[in-house]
C-alpha cells in the first residue's frame, strides 16, 4: 500500500507545478508587469545615504518632486542591470529627464566599480543596504524604474531590463503626458 | 512556393506521425504484425517530411526570401552567410522546427539501429516517440508556423541579435537540442516498458546508448552555450545560474544519473522503477525547459519572445507527454519486478548514492528556478541568486565528488571499504600534496576552494588509481600491464576519461571563481596597468567596419617581467540594423589561466573604460568538457554499448568491467 503511494508522488508533485505554471501564464500577470501596490501613491518616506566612495549625493522623498524623474532600482550583482545599463546612459547623454537611483542590497565597493566600469547616468544615488527602502517601494527584484511625476506620486512601475523599446513605447510616451 | 512545400510537408509529417503513433500501438496490443511493421517506414518518412520542411526553410534564409514572416524578423541581407544559416535557429519559430527534426531524426536512428529490439517492443517505442511529434508539430503548425508569408513584401530584414552572431551560439543550440530531444529516446522506452510491464537487463542494454549519445551532446552543448557566455558577454564569467542555464543544467544531472542508474538495472536487475522514473523525468526537464524559456513564465535574459497562447499551448502538451507518463507509471510501475536487495557498501550501493546525491542536486536546482514563481503565487516576491546555487552546489556536489572517486574500486554485491581506500592510499598522498601546494600558491584562501581544488585532485588521481590497478601497472611486468590495457573494455576507458574529465572541469570551475583578478579602470592611450603580473599596455584604439557593424577596436600589449606575452584586441561592435552594441572580449590562453580583456566606452576625453581579468584555470573547465564527452564517445564506441548491437554482444560477452575489478580485487 505505502508502496503505492510512493509511486503516486511524481504525479502529485507534477500537479502541483502544473497548477504554478497555470497560475503563472494568466493572462493578466506578465512576469515584467506586475504592479506594485504603491502605484498611483505618493512615494514612500525615505532617506538613504549616498553610496560610500562615490561622489553623488544620496537619495530622499524630498528628491523626488518638482519635475518628472526616473527612478532606477539597481545592483551590481544583477545581470540584467547590465542589459539595460547602455539606455540610462544615453538617456543621460541626451539630458531627456532627471535620473535617479537607488542602489539595492549591493556592497558599496561593488558598486562604485560596476559604476566606474559602466558608467554613471544617475545624478542622485541612495544605498538601499538592508533593502527597507525597497520593500518600501514594493519591489520584486533588481532592476525596476519607476516613473514619478512633479507632485511625487509613483505613476508607474516598470519591472525587468528596461529596453530601448520599453523607454521609446512606454516610458517616453508617459514622461511627455505627464509634462503636460 | 518553396516555403509552401515545405509548410506542405510539415502538414504531412504532423499526418504520418499520427499513423505512427496509433496503428503501431494497437497493432502491438493486438498482436498485429502488419499494423505493428508500420512504425518503422513511417518514422523514416516523417523524418523526410520534416527535413524537407526544414531545408524549405534554410532555403528561404539562404536567399533572404522576405516574404517570409519568419526571415524578415530575423534576417537581413548584409548578413554573413555563416549566420543567414544559424539563423533558421536563431529565432522561435525556426528552433522549434530544428527541434522536431531532431526528434524525427532520434525516432528515424531507432527504426533503422532497432532491427534486433523485439517487434512489440520497438512498435511501442516509435510510436510513443510519434507521439511526442504529433504534440509538437501540432504545436508548430497551429501557433508557431515558420512559414507566414507578409505582405507587401518589405525591402529588408531586421537581423538576428547581434549576440547571437557569433560561431559559438551558432552551433550551441542544436547540439542543446539533440541533448535535449534524445532523451525523448529514454523516455519512449521507459513508457514503452510500462505498457509491455517488463523491464530487464536487456531493456536497459538497449537504453544506454541513445541515453550516453544524448548526454554526449547534452555536455558538449552546454559547454559551448558557457563558453560563448564567457567570451562574449565580456563579464569575465561562464556561469550565471540564469533560468535558461538552469534549464539545460537539469536534465543533465538527471541524465548523468540515468546513465549510471541503467547499468544497475543491466547488472544487477534491480533499481529498475527508479530507472523508468529517471528516464521520464530526464525528458520531462527538457520538455519544462523548453516551456520555461518560451512561455515567459520566468524573466531571463536569453528568453525568446514570449506568447500566452504558446504558454498554454506547451503547458497542454506537458500535461499529456509528463502527466499521462506518471499516471502510467504509478498504475504500472508496481508490476516491475525488482532483483534482490543489496549491500550499501558494494558497486550498486556507490551508483545509488550517486543517484541520489544528483537527484537531490537537481531538486535543490529546480527549486531555486521555480522558486520566484512560487513564490509570487503566494504574494511574496523573491529572487534566488547565485549564492544559493553555488552553496547548494557545493554541499551536495562535494560529497559526490569525493564518492566518485571510490565508486569505481568497490565490486559488485558486497565490496569492503577498508580494502578500497587501502588501494587508493597513492591517490590520498598525491591528494594531500595537491591540496598542499594550492595553499601554498594561494596563500591561503576561502577553506572550500581549498577543499574543492584537493576533491578534484582526490578524483583525478583516484580515477588514475582505478585504472593502474586494473593493468596492475607497476606489480606485473610492464608488457604484461600493456596486454592487460589493451583489453580493457571501452567503456571502462569511457568512465576513466568522463571522471578525469569532471576532475579537471571541477579544478577549472573552482580556481576561477575563486582566485579571479580583476582591474576596471579608465586608462587613456599609453598607460599601463599590472593584473596579476601581467603587465598591459593600452596602445590604441581604431575604428574598423564588418559586414552588418561599426567597431572599435582596442590594442592591448601583454608583458611579463619584460617579455612580450600577447596582443590583445578587444571590441566594440555597434550593430545599426538593431540599434545594438556588443562586446568582443580578447582572450588570451596560456593553457593555465587566460587573460581576458574587454573594451569598454570612451570617457570622451582621450580616456577608455576597460576592463582585465586574470582567470586561472579556466581553460581546465572547456578541457575537463572536452573530455566528459571524448569519454562518452569511447564508451559509446564500445561493442557492448553501440546502438543497435546488444544482441550480438550477449551472444559473445566480452569481460564486463565488474568481472575485470573483481579479477583485480582478488
Amino acid at each position: 500500500m505505502s508502496k503505492r503511494v510512493i509511486l503516486l508522488l511524481p504525479i502529485a508533485l507534477f500537479a502541483v507545478l502544473v497548477g504554478a505554471f497555470l497560475w503563472g501564464l494568466a493572462p493578466d500577470r506578465d512576469p515584467s508587469q506586475v504592479p506594485s501596490a504603491m502605484v498611483d501613491k505618493p512615494a514612500p518616506d525615505f532617506d538613504l545615504p549616498s553610496v560610500t566612495g562615490l561622489d553623488i549625493p544620496g537619495l530622499k522623498t524630498g528628491d523626488l518632486t518638482g519635475e518628472v524623474i526616473l527612478v532606477n532600482f539597481f545592483a551590481s550583482w544583477c545581470v540584467p542591470c547590465r542589459v539595460e545599463h547602455p539606455v540610462f546612459m544615453d538617456l543621460a547623454a541626451r539630458g531627456d529627464v532627471k535620473l535617479v537611483a537607488i542602489n539595492y542590497r549591493d556592497e558599496p565597493a561593488d558598486a562604485v566599480a560596476w559604476l566606474a566600469e559602466l558608467g554613471n547616468p544617475y545624478s542622485r544615488i541612495g544605498a538601499d543596504l538592508d533593502a527597507r527602502t525597497g520593500i518600501d517601494w514594493g519591489v520584486s527584484g533588481v532592476p525596476e524604474t519607476y516613473v514619478i511625476d512633479s507632485s511625487g506620486r509613483i505613476r508607474y512601475q516598470h519591472i525587468g531590463p528596461m529596453l530601448p523599446r520599453h523607454y521609446e513605447e512606454t516610458i517616453r510616451p508617459m514622461i511627455e503626458d505627464l509634462r503636460q | 512556393m518553396i516555403a509552401e512545400i515545405g509548410h506542405f510537408a510539415l502538414i504531412l509529417a504532423l499526418i504520418v506521425a499520427i499513423v505512427q503513433g496509433t496503428l503501431p500501438l494497437i497493432g502491438a496490443a493486438q498482436g498485429r504484425a502488419n499494423w505493428m511493421a508500420l512504425a518503422r517506414p513511417s518514422a523514416q518518412l516523417q523524418f523526410l517530411l520534416v527535413l524537407t520542411s526544414f531545408l524549405a526553410l534554410m532555403q528561404a534564409y539562404v536567399i533572404s526570401d522576405f516574404s517570409l514572416l519568419n526571415v524578415v524578423q530575423n534576417s537581413h541581407s548584409a548578413k554573413p552567410m555563416l549566420y543567414k544559416i544559424t539563423g533558421v535557429w536563431g529565432n522561435h519559430e525556426g528552433s522549434m522546427l530544428l527541434w522536431i527534426l531532431i526528434l524525427a531524426l532520434f525516432g528515424a536512428a531507432v527504426a533503422a539501429f532497432g532491427g534486433n529490439l523485439p517487434p512489440t517492443l520497438r512498435a511501442r517505442v516509435l510510436a510513443v516517440q510519434a507521439l511526442v511529434s504529433v504534440g509538437f508539430l501540432a504545436f508548430s503548425l497551429f501557433t508557431s508556423n515558420p512559414f507566414e508569408r507578409v505582405f507587401p513584401v518589405p525591402l529588408d530584414g531586421q537581423d538576428l541579435n547581434p549576440l547571437l552572431q557569433d560561431p559559438g551560439l551558432a552551433f550551441h543550440p542544436p547540439m542543446l537540442y539533440v541533448g535535449y530531444v534524445g532523451f525523448s529516446i529514454a523516455f519512449a522506452f521507459a513508457v514503452a516498458a510500462l505498457i509491455e510491464g517488463r523491464v530487464d537487463a536487456a531493456w536497459a542494454r538497449w537504453v544506454r546508448p541513445w541515453t550516453l549519445l544524448a548526454w554526449i551532446f547534452l555536455t558538449a552543448g552546454i559547454a559551448l552555450g558557457s563558453w560563448w557566455a564567457y567570451y562574449e558577454l565580456g563579464w569575465g564569467g561562464w556561469w550565471f545560474w540564469d533560468p535558461v542555464e538552469n534549464v539545460s543544467f537539469m536534465p543533465w544531472l538527471l541524465g548523468t544519473a540515468l546513465l549510471h542508474s541503467a547499468i544497475v538495472v543491466e547488472k544487477r536487475d534491480s533499481l529498475k522503477i527508479w530507472t523508468i522514473l529517471l528516464a521520464i523525468l530526464t525528458f520531462s526537464l527538457s520538455l519544462i525547459g523548453t516551456f520555461i524559456v518560451r512561455s515567459g513564465l520566468l524573466t531571463s535574459v536569453h528568453a525568446f519572445a514570449t506568447d500566452p497562447e504558446r504558454g498554454l499551448f506547451i503547458l497542454l502538451l506537458l500535461c499529456i507527454a509528463i502527466g499521462g507518463s506518471l499516471v502510467l507509471f504509478a498504475l504500472r510501475a508496481p508490476m516491475l519486478k525488482s532483483g534482490g536487495l543489496f549491500a550499501p557498501i558494494s558497486r550498486e550501493g556507490g551508483l545509488v548514492l550517486n543517484n541520489l546525491l544528483l537527484a537531490v542536486c537537481t531538486a535543490t536546482v529546480f527549486l531555486g528556478t521555480m522558486a520566484p514563481l512560487f513564490a509570487e503565487a503566494f504574494d511574496y516576491k523573491l529572487s534566488v541568486g547565485a549564492p544559493y546555487f553555488n552553496l547548494f552546489s557545493a554541499i551536495f556536489g562535494l560529497p559526490l565528488i569525493a564518492a566518485m572517486a571510490i565508486g569505481p574500486f568497490l565490486p559488485w554485491k558486497r565490496a569492503d571499504l577498508a580494502g578500497a581506500f587501502d588501494r587508493l592510499k597513492v591517490a590520498g598522498g598525491l591528494t594531500f600534496g595537491a591540496a598542499l601546494v594550492t595553499w601554498y600558491l594561494q596563500q591561503g584562501g576561502p577553506v572550500l576552494a581549498i577543499l574543492a581544488m584537493a576533491l578534484a585532485a582526490w578524483l583525478f588521481f583516484a580515477t588514475l588509481a582505478e585504472w593502474a590497478d586494473r593493468v596492475q601497472l607497476f606489480r606485473i611486468p610492464a608488457a604484461a600491464s600493456l596486454s592487460r590495457a589493451m583489453r580493457l573494455p571501452r567503456a571502462a576507458y569511457g568512465m576513466n576519461l568522463a571522471h578525469l574529465g569532471m576532475a579537471v572541469a571541477v579544478a577549472g570551475m573552482t580556481a576561477s571563481s575563486a582566485w579571479k583578478s580583476e582591474e576596471v579602470r579608465v586608462m587613456r592611450p599609453g598607460e599601463t596597468v599590472v593584473v596579476a603580473g601581467y603587465t598591459y599596455r593600452f596602445e590604441e584604439v581604431r575604428d574598423m567596419r564588418g559586414p552588418n557593424y561599426f567597431s572599435q577596436v582596442g590594442r592591448f600589449t601583454v608583458t611579463r617581467e619584460g617579455e612580450p606575452v600577447a596582443e590583445l584586441t578587444p571590441e566594440k561592435r555597434f550593430y545599426p540594423v538593431q540599434q545594438m552594441p556588443t562586446t568582443e572580449a580578447a582572450i588570451h590562453t596560456n593553457g593555465i589561466s587566460d587573460l581576458y580583456a574587454v573594451l569598454g566606452d570612451s570617457d570622451g576625453q582621450g580616456g577608455w573604460t576597460v576592463r582585465i581579468y586574470h582567470e586561472p584555470l579556466v581553460p581546465w573547465l572547456w578541457v575537463g568538457c572536452l573530455l566528459m564527452v571524448l569519454g562518452g564517445c569511447v564508451s559509446l564506441s564500445d561493442r557492448r554499448l553501440r546502438v543497435g548491437a546488444p544482441r550480438r554482444s550477449r551472444a559473445a560477452p566480452a569481460p564486463a568491467p565488474a568481472a575485470t575489478a573483481a579479477a583485480a580485487t582478488s
